[in-house]
């Protein structure tokens, strides 16, 4: 490959013009661990687990200026949007579309032509066709889209599946701080975020994080210390 | 000089913004006096409400006064004139060209009319037929409606107010006995007053030219009002048409590339006709109708100017909503007719883009699809959220259709004592889920009136699934809103659960007691933090 490249003094690349296509969406440093690249342009990332782990992949790019939508998620709270750094007037959300997959297809289809990320709750069952074709045209878009797929087991009937996904990124909840019984109040929640995928994120990358910390938003968490049996 | 002003029929319902803001509340019983309020001073009232002695331009405060029952309601100028476009339409079957003063009054001119009805009663007999079908002004809760004939204008309002018909060239004499007051100006009202003149014969029996030298041109203008002698023809309410194009597709086109590309010419011919006058438009009215008569109108307005690419954009969006019949009403035949409308225009120049930032390229084309899969959904389905102010997490998001004004309804940087700090949670039910919280006997969980809760919550269940164990929770926080309005009042209690699955939940609670003291509560999911 052709090495063309705008280089910092140190050496360090500042724009690649070898590579193609427009530069990826910033994600928050304390996802940079599971995602270094940011959010590449024109990939599908699965999220499943949380609604938080959605909100905060979506707000350092809705902050640097791209356009998000929500397709399919009817009460999204802006409270906790905005907690998370998305610029509410660059957000559009399109609640329910009934369950009419041509609806959701041709919506999100329209939608990704021209909104930078585009999360989406697949409908109960949508062909592999559809998906496919949707995944094309995200990446001649430069779009990215973000199918968010329910926890295991949490849905009735058949729970949607989107194949061949770029980045699957799960959240596994884990124990909530600040809160006792009867005392305290919710403040903050660890969660294990594992990323697997193809390509470069094909090596599964995982990282402890604050979602939410105590002010809204996301942070990494330090791991916990190893536990110390008393008695060997 | 003496002209003849034309001929004019007027039709005025009376208080139509409180005929409007009715439609729009709970106080459809028309015994309830209401008054509409703009800026603390009443703008219209009901019948009701001027028999108690409330009368225009009063303050709030001397209007309660009079009539201590009266409904105080904010004016929603939006309202009235969409409330009043069925009225306009059926003034449009009688003649073209509705002069609309202001919702609640229109006119038309009678000269085409009469010559079509033979005679002026034939006129008024299908006025008041097509008038008094409508159901918003029909029945003892409609509005009614008075229709006056008159030569001009101002003369035809007088008389409608007064639903009489002025015979041609008495209007004169009709307008010589009424007071001042009547122009509508209350500064040259009272200034006239004071000069001694207090009947507009009086006023208008000034020589014009020391009217005006005296008055200026808005004197001189109400001066011809007051003589009848309004001279000027009723405007028709469309804008300039010369501007407008038009393109017949012979034979039908039912494919929308293909109208889009037909209509490429006449999208050029629309702007460049524009740009001959110094002209650029801004917002765009786009009419279409198939071979069978069907028809699709839609109003377009553009961030910027439109281009020609733009226009021919707005034509494929909107037929392939039409065409795809997501909606009601896809026709059934092809299109047969095209026509653009200029609605706003501004002066070449007057609009310039955001040269860095603001309204750059990426945020006109983000702007473009969403209008246009709102196109393609209807109105409403694409919504942007706004932080709103209030105490629970639902008040604090509201959702606004996408292209309305994002506007909050209450400020949300007003402190809500009460609200519920960060983090925010981040699904919430809407409307809240009823659910289980239930104590170590399985009963729904109680909190008493000083705020314990005698007996923790044990078990969750959502909705009616199996209760599982709770493993941490914080509360109660009591809720008490609004409890000097019996009506809007809200006491209940908060609090935050996490079961043992890790999931943590905002529920809250109403607690009612039975007759044998006993009390129980009722639990509902609010908001999840997932």
């Amino acid at each position: 490959m052709l090495d063309v490249a705008i280089r910092k003094p140190t050496g360090e690349v500042a724009v690649d013009l070898g590579r193609r296509g427009a530069p990826p969406l910033p994600v928050d440093p304390a996802l940079s661990a599971i995602l270094p690249h940011g959010l590449r342009r024109g990939s599908t990332v699965a999220v499943s687990g949380s609604v938080s782990l959605l909100l905060a992949l979506l707000g350092t790019a809705s902050a640097d200026g791209a356009w998000c939508a929500l397709v399919g998620f009817p009460h999204i709270s802006a409270e906790a949007a905005g907690e998370y750094g998305i610029e509410l007037s660059r957000l559009a959300v399109v609640p329910a579309l009934g369950q009419h997959q041509q609806n959701w297809t041709t919506a999100v289809g329209a939608l990704v032509d021209a909104v930078d990320i585009v999360a989406a709750r697949p409908p109960a069952r949508l062909a592999p066709g559809e998906i496919r074709r949707l995944a094309a045209r995200a990446r001649t878009r430069d779009a990215v889209l973000i199918p968010f797929l329910p926890r295991h087991g949490a849905g009735h009937g058949t729970a949607p599946d989107w194949p061949n996904a770029d980045v699957r990124l799960s959240a596994a909840p884990g124990p909530w701080t600040g809160i006792g019984s009867g005392h305290g109040r919710l403040r903050a929640r660890r969660v294990e975020v594992t990323a697997t995928g193809r390509g470069q994120a094909a090596r599964p990358r995982s990282a402890e994080l604050w979602l939410p910390t105590a002010a809204g938003g996301v942070a990494s968490a330090e791991p916990l210390a190893p536990v110390i049996p008393l008695v060997s | 000089m003496n002209v003849i002003p034309p001929r004019t029929a007027a039709v005025w319902c009376p208080d139509w913004p409180v005929t409007t803001v009715r439609l729009g509340s709970d106080v459809a019983d028309t015994d309830v006096p209401v008054a509409v309020l703009v800026g603390n001073h009443v703008l219209a009232c009901s019948h009701s409400a001027r028999a108690a002695g409330v009368r225009r331009g009063q303050r709030r405060r001397e209007a309660q006064s009079r009539c201590p029952e009266l409904v105080v309601l904010p004016r929603n100028e939006a309202a009235e004139a969409r409330a009043f476009e069925p009225v306009v339409a059926a003034l449009e079957s009688i003649a073209p060209g509705v002069e609309i003063t202001r919702p609640g009054l229109a006119a038309i001119g009678m000269r085409g009319p009469t010559r079509y009805f033979g005679g002026e009663t034939g006129v008024l007999h299908a006025l008041s037929r097509a008038i008094g079908e409508l159901p918003i002004l029909r029945g003892t809760d409609g509005a009614g409606a008075l229709i006056g004939v008159a030569d001009g204008g101002f003369a035809a309002e007088q008389a409608a107010r007064r639903g009489l018909v002025v015979e041609p060239g008495e209007s004169a004499r009709f307008l010589a006995d009424l007071p001042v007051e009547t122009l509508g100006l209350p500064e040259l009202a009272d200034l006239l007053g004071r000069l001694g003149l207090r009947t507009l014969g009086a006023f208008a029996a000034l020589p014009a030219r020391d009217v005006l030298a005296r008055f200026g041109p808005s004197g001189a203008w109400a001066h011809r009002q007051a003589g009848g002698r309004d001279d000027r023809p009723v405007a028709g309410r469309r804008p300039p048409v010369e501007f407008a194009v038009e393109l017949d597709l012979e034979p039908p086109v039912d494919r929308v590339d293909a109208v889009a590309f037909s209509a490429r010419g006449i999208a050029e011919q629309f702007v460049t006709d524009l740009a001959a006058h110094g002209l650029a438009c801004t917002c765009l009215e786009l009419q279409a109708s198939s071979e069978n008569g069907e028809e699709t109108v839609r109003r377009w307005r553009h961030a910027g100017v439109l281009s020609t690419t733009d226009v021919l954009d707005r034509v494929r969006w909107q037929l392939e909503g039409w065409l795809s019949g997501q909606g009601r009403g896809r026709p059934t035949a092809g299109v047969a007719r095209l026509r653009l409308v200029p609605v706003e225009v501004v002066p070449t120049g007057a609009h310039q883009q955001a040269l860095w930032g603001g309204s750059g390229e990426g945020d006109e084309r983000a702007r473009r699809a969403l209008a246009r899969v709102q196109t393609l959904l209807g109105h409403g389905s694409v919504l942007t959220p706004v932080l709103d102010g209030g105490r629970d997490p639902h008040q604090r998001t509201k959702l606004v259709p996408w292209g309305d004004e994002p506007a909050p309804t209450r400020s949300p940087q007003q402190p809500w004592p009460g609200q519920l700090p960060a983090p925010a949670p981040s699904v919430l039910l809407d409307p809240p889920r009823p659910a289980q919280v239930l104590d170590d006997a399985g009963r729904p969980v109680v909190v008493t009136e000083r705020g314990t809760v005698p007996r923790p919550p044990v078990r969750f269940g959502l909705g009616t699934e199996r209760p599982v164990a709770i493993t941490s929770w914080a509360g109660p926080w009591p809720v008490d809103e609004r409890w000097w309005n019996p009506e809007a009042a809200r006491h209940v209690v908060r609090c935050q659960l996490v079961d043992v699955r890790g999931r943590a939940y905002l529920v809250s609670g109403t607690m009612t007691t039975d007759g044998a003291g006993g009390a129980t509560g009722t639990w509902q999911v609010e908001a999840v933090y997932d």
